[in-house]
């Protein structure tokens, strides 16, 4: 019995053919759909429709009704010849995140079916193993949940006044804190437009990461204006230092060298910070920052473990990496003194012999944690004690 | 290189270049060497391909029976290679707005006193099987309704569809009573919000017409009978299915190529006959034609 259905009063001019549509997606193409409405000049709007759609369509008379008769075609089908299954959307399934995606791809939702003849759209980093880490659908979630609004986050307005030369200790620590975060931007942005889509876990985290710096350069910023003071000194050795950064092309090398051993030293500093810093605001900004400086963190740890699972010979070109680094700074100065300095007098708090002793053991301390936090991290990564104290060593005297 | 099979159309709109162009690439890669001109107006085009300039034309309606007309005249045979399936079996709407008089009455004797909205004057679909239709209903513009024409880009018989676009809008802006224009574009105008659904109801519907399809006339072509013969199997054989050829399809807007066929113009015959737009021998009688 062929198949009925009633369009009622609907035109074709106001949706009917929906209904037309989902009568048909029941039968294969060359079977009949028996249509019937009520609606003037329906089967002339239907005719007109089929004509467009490659149905074919006939008018009877049955039971003394006009009754059209839409003989399915195989256009609709048939764009979906040859169509591709770009994974699936859930990536904890098995099979659902291609180890290599296609340019043929493109944009599509990640387990969309794809039209043949789509455009291609290259993107440089297309292979799973060069930037996948299973925690970062849950690190985004992460990220996104402890996102915080500087203008009410902070109190900005909590009374303090510190000595002039800690004062201007501070703007310079600020002016450290926003070119290394600027570095901490523009590497993973720089990123960002080259993952293949089919990879949004890796792709949100990374323009979440994007606007966390974002945020950090704004309340830094915020912090060394807060008592009327301009940007302090920027230095060649500073800046040489996150050049290397910005000039590393490998997604997995530049991670390394960000994440886990620059953001990872920046974290111990943000404490260090939270934990010493003479005023409220500047104590405020930095428990905040180290949150999410943690975050990134995890993120550089995640994909290099899951990186080295894949090719563990990998950490031969990571270690080689931070030996290049190094020997490409040898020239530098390193952390600047003014920065140096500028830690000692935020730890101090005041200006008094018995202060800055203090300001200065406490800096020792902090360089000395940083060193051993870099060490950790690398032992997680599977390199031997011997190894791990070696590279936490050649890191940047820059910190970041 | 082989001499190509050279074809006539009508640059009705941007997109024809793309669209030429696409199938210059796709006969090529079957080893079919093809090219195409084109020409401003269907007039121009039907006189170069009774002057030998090209080897085919790809038609408009009233273009294929001027050149049927202009080819007999000379004792010459025009034939219809292959047309799209969405060239068969077409209709007019004449459309009112739901709360009008004549779309609740639904009787054209209601059309006494309107005025309704036409296409171009060389227009097939929005303008000549339109008067021809009311003509047969006994309703004669300028005596039994006030006729208003929407002209656009007189020449391309229509294809342009601003003329009818602008009859729909008109429609709405109350300036006319009811409009004319093909069945698909009622729709596409729906679609486009330009007639809101349920706004307007069909009052009259022409009877069934073929619309464009290539013409080759036989006897007066460079091209040889197998390069039309190769011509249109390579035609017939462009796949929906294959992602390559589906673009230009899309484009020029079928599914699937159809051998052409010449029995879907009677209507059209009759019209430009009565209308008087050509002549038997295909000279042009409407002294208000520009083209």
């Amino acid at each position: 019995m062929t198949p009925i259905i009633d369009i009622e009063n609907l035109g074709l001019d106001a949706g009917a053919h929906l209904l037309v549509k989902c009568g048909l997606g029941a039968i294969p193409p060359g079977g009949e759909l028996r249509v019937v409405g009520s609606n003037p000049g329906w089967e002339t709007q239907l005719a007109a429709w089929c004509r467009a759609q490659g149905h074919g369509m006939s008018m009877q008379q049955q039971d003394g009704r006009a009754v059209a008769i839409v003989t399915r075609g195989g256009a609709d089908s048939g764009r979906w010849h040859d169509a591709v299954h770009a994974g699936h959307s859930d990536a904890t399934l098995t099979g659902a995140v291609a180890d290599r995606a296609l340019s043929c791809w493109g944009l599509s939702a990640r387990g969309a079916t794809v039209e043949a003849g789509t455009p291609d759209i290259h993107f440089r980093l297309d292979r799973k193993d060069e930037i996948w880490a299973d925690s970062a659908a849950v690190l985004y979630a992460q990220a996104v949940a402890a996102q915080w609004n500087p203008a009410t986050a902070i109190d900005w307005d909590e009374p303090f006044e510190l000595p002039a030369v800690v004062e201007d200790a501070v703007a310079q620590l600020m002016t450290y804190l926003i070119e290394n975060e600027e570095a901490a931007l523009i590497v993973p942005a720089r990123f960002l437009g080259q993952v293949h889509p089919h990879f949004r876990e890796i792709q949100s985290l990374l323009a979440i990461q994007v606007a966390d710096e974002a945020r950090h350069i704004e309340v830094f910023t915020r912090r060394l204006h807060l008592k009327g003071r301009e940007p302090a000194l920027s230095t060649a050795g500073g800046q040489a230092s996150l050049k290397t950064l910005l000039d590393e092309p490998d997604f997995s090398v530049a991670g390394f060298l960000l994440s886990v051993l620059g953001e990872g030293t920046f974290v111990s500093l943000l404490n260090f910070l939270h934990l010493h810093a003479p005023d409220p605001v500047t104590r405020q900004i930095a428990r905040l920052a180290a949150r999410d400086e943690a975050r990134h963190v995890a993120f550089g740890m995640s994909h290099l473990l899951w990186r080295l699972q894949q090719e563990p010979q990998f950490r031969t070109r990571l270690a080689n990496a931070v030996q290049s680094r190094n020997d490409a700074l040898a020239n530098t100065a390193g952390l600047n003194e003014e920065v140096f300095d500028a830690l000692i007098l935020i730890a101090a708090g005041e200006f008094t012999p018995q202060a800055i002793a203090a300001g200065y053991v406490r800096v020792q301390q902090l360089i000395a944690d940083m060193a051993a936090g870099r060490q950790v991290r690398l032992e997680r990564l599977g390199f031997d004690k011997e190894a791990a104290q070696h590279l936490a060593a050649l890191h940047t005297r820059n910190f970041m | 290189m082989a001499k190509p099979l050279l074809l006539g159309a009508v640059a009705y709109a941007p997109k024809v270049v793309t669209i030429w162009e696409g199938f210059k690439e796709y006969f090529r890669r079957h080893d079919f060497e093809f090219d195409y001109i084109l020409y401003s107006n269907y007039e121009r085009q039907v006189e170069a391909q009774l002057d030998g300039s090209i080897d085919l034309a790809w038609n408009s309606p009233l273009a294929w029976i001027r050149a049927e007309r202009m080819a007999r005249a000379r004792g010459l045979e025009a034939h219809a290679l292959a047309m799209r399936d969405s060239d068969r079996d077409l209709c007019s709407v004449l459309v009112a707005r739901s709360d009008s008089h004549v779309a609740i009455t639904a009787d054209l004797s209601a059309l006494a006193g309107q005025v309704i909205g036409f296409g171009a004057l060389d227009s097939p679909q929005a303008n000549l099987i339109p008067r021809d239709h009311l003509r047969a209903q006994g309703l004669f513009a300028g005596r039994d309704y006030t006729a208003r024409r929407f002209d656009e880009l007189s020449g391309k018989h229509g294809d342009h569809i601003g003329g009818e676009r602008a009859a729909a809008l008109a429609l709405m802006a109350g300036e006319i009573d009811a409009a004319w224009m093909i069945d698909g574009n009622y729709l596409a105008f729906a679609r486009e919000g330009i007639l809101p659904a349920g706004a307007t109801r069909i009052v009259a519907r022409s009877g069934s017409y073929d619309h464009c399809n290539f013409t080759l006339v036989s006897g007066i072509s460079a091209a040889s009978a197998e390069m039309a013969a190769r011509f249109t199997e390579l035609l017939l054989a462009m796949d929906w299915q294959d992602a390559q050829v589906r673009p230009l399809l899309e484009l020029e807007g079928l599914k699937t190529w159809l051998p052409g066929r010449s029995s879907g113009y009677d209507l059209l015959i009759r019209a430009v006959d009565d209308e008087k737009f050509y002549d038997a021998a295909g000279n042009i009688l409407d002294p208000d034609y520009r083209y």
